[in-house]
């Protein structure tokens, strides 16, 4: 029967087209498709993956942000308190050096003050002993006119004069 | 019920339409001429179905009023130098039609070479350039268009979910890691086959030939899997034919290598064998059912009418039926082909596992 025996014509002629179709679909037709459809499939992989990562970059960032903010407020009150810490130090240096400063102005005004009472004091000495000579003088001129009698005067002029310098 | 009516309304065309169709008025009359048979009043049942479902010399079409409308074909011949004729043509040529409707010596009466381009060799050479056309059309989508930027449209998005499909789903799955290098073979059969069947169903000129129902077609298509599997099998599968692992007795006297290689021929032959009793018998089945109408015909309107109304009706119930056994033969036939050329590229340590 004719049904079940291949016919040697359309043997024939179906190696033919079906080689020449195989030879054109599988050089220029599925190759080209399925290429195309692996290179998409294959990039919506990577985008997937590389959008997974830019999130994760992303929540490492935000830790990041977060753990800089806590290091610059650690760093600020830090500053702050080496800042106030300085005023401290600077307040008291100038407070030591203004007291010895005035230490020093005193001192020197006490010195400077005992000089000028010492010289005041020779000053007046030396005019007490001109006064004392004038004195002695005046005295002595007249006793010289009057005699012994005046010997006792001037004794008890010099006791005087003795007892007025001893409370010096 | 309001849907019902209408189909019986739709139906109606249908069946006056068959009322006045006489029988013989088929091409069973034509060919019972050139043959020289009788019958020229009865319904031949033979000659109706055979000469849908075989091969022929021209593309008989339709025939309006005894007026036959048919496509002439190039028979083609090859005997003591190659003659080119058509079939009215035949007898000055010197042949003439056997009973199997093949062209053989008038005076010997043996089959000469002939490589004519028979009804079947159109239909393929037709599905094939549409087929080309349609992958190419989809495969220069893609060279045009950016495929990272763009959405495929038109053909390429019709046929690359399929292509896809065949792709990842069963090739990938039954050839294994090296299915890159068979897919463009067998996503070629997948659509020859899907297109050659579609076409088979569609009823008119360009289709209704019984391409993937002819039993040379599917042998060469079986043959090239055969090809494919044999040509490319690895040293493990050899090994498996030719000194399987089973006790030494089996294997001195060869019974398992034997076995073996007739199961390297047989494959092939079971792929042959499905796709083309299921598509003939798809034909035969549609056939036999428009059939009942003019076997009817002489029995009066009673019977002709109903019997026509249940024809129409089980007609486009086997045509859905054959849409998709249309698509599962050539799923069945890439999967399956898919399967024996991943068998002969399995590696010992997959099996032992």
């Amino acid at each position: 029967m004719s049904l079940i025996t291949p016919d040697f014509g359309l043997l024939f002629w179906m190696v033919v087209i079906f080689g020449i179709v195989f030879f054109l679909l599988a050089k220029f037709g599925f190759p080209v498709i399925t290429k195309a459809v692996q290179k998409r499939s294959d990039h919506i992989a990577d985008s997937l993956k590389a959008a997974d990562e830019a999130q994760a970059r992303l929540a490492g960032m935000a830790e990041e942000h977060a753990r800089m903010i806590e290091e610059t407020r650690l760093e600020q009150s830090r500053i702050l308190k080496e800042a106030s810490e300085s005023r401290e130090r600077i307040i008291a240096q100038a407070k030591e050096d203004a007291a010895a400063e005035a230490a020093k102005l005193l001192d020197h005004a006490k010195v400077e003050i005992a000089a000028e009472r010492e010289s005041a004091i020779r000053d007046i000495r030396r005019q007490v002993a001109m006064i004392s000579v004038e004195v002695a003088e005046k005295i002595v001129r007249k006793d010289l006119d009057e005699g012994d009698g005046q010997l006792a005067l001037l004794d008890r002029l010099v006791e005087e004069a003795e007892q007025a310098q001893m409370p010096n | 019920m309001r849907k019902l009516r209408l189909i019986l309304l739709l139906l109606l065309p249908v069946m006056l339409a068959a009322q006045p169709v006489m029988p013989g008025s088929d091409r069973a009359s034509e060919i019972s001429d050139q043959v020289g048979d009788d019958g020229e009043e009865d319904f031949d049942v033979s000659e109706y179905l055979f000469g849908h479902v075989g091969d022929a010399y021209e593309w008989h079409i339709t025939t309006i009023k005894e007026k036959e409308i048919a496509i002439p074909l190039p028979c083609i011949v090859i005997e003591n130098g190659i003659h080119v004729f058509t079939l009215h043509h035949a007898a000055e040529n010197g042949y003439t039609l056997n009973e199997d409707g093949k062209l053989v010596n008038a005076q010997t009466g043996k089959r000469p070479l002939d490589i004519s381009i028979t009804k079947n060799v159109l239909g393929l050479m037709i599905d094939s350039l549409l087929l080309v056309v349609l992958i190419l059309l989809c495969a220069r989508w893609y060279r045009r268009h950016d495929v990272l930027k763009e959405k495929p449209t038109g053909l390429a998005a019709l046929l690359e979910p399929v292509i896809v499909m065949i792709e990842q789903d069963v090739i990938k799955d039954a050839v294994g890691p090296e299915y890159k290098r068979f897919s463009p073979y067998l996503l070629t059969a997948f659509f020859f086959i899907l297109v050659n069947n579609l076409m088979g169903i569609f009823p008119v000129f360009p289709g209704g030939a019984n391409i993937t129902g002819n039993i040379a077609v599917t042998g060469v298509l079986a043959l090239f899997t055969f090809l494919m599997v044999n040509l490319f099998g690895n040293k493990h599968y050899w090994k498996d034919i030719l000194w399987p692992d089973v006790p030494l007795f089996l294997k001195a006297i060869p019974i398992m290598p034997i076995i073996e290689i007739l199961g390297m021929f047989t494959k092939p032959f079971s792929l042959m064998i499905r796709l083309f009793a299921n598509i003939l018998a798809g034909h035969i089945m549609l056939l036999s059912v428009i059939m009942l109408i003019f076997l009817t015909a002489a029995m009066g309107p009673v019977l002709n009418g109903s019997m026509t109304l249940i024809a129409a009706v089980f007609g486009v119930f086997l045509d859905c039926l054959e849409l998709l056994v249309a698509f599962l033969q050539a799923y069945v036939f890439t999967m399956l082909s898919a399967v024996f050329i991943g068998l002969a590229h399995q590696h010992p340590e997959t099996e032992t596992n």
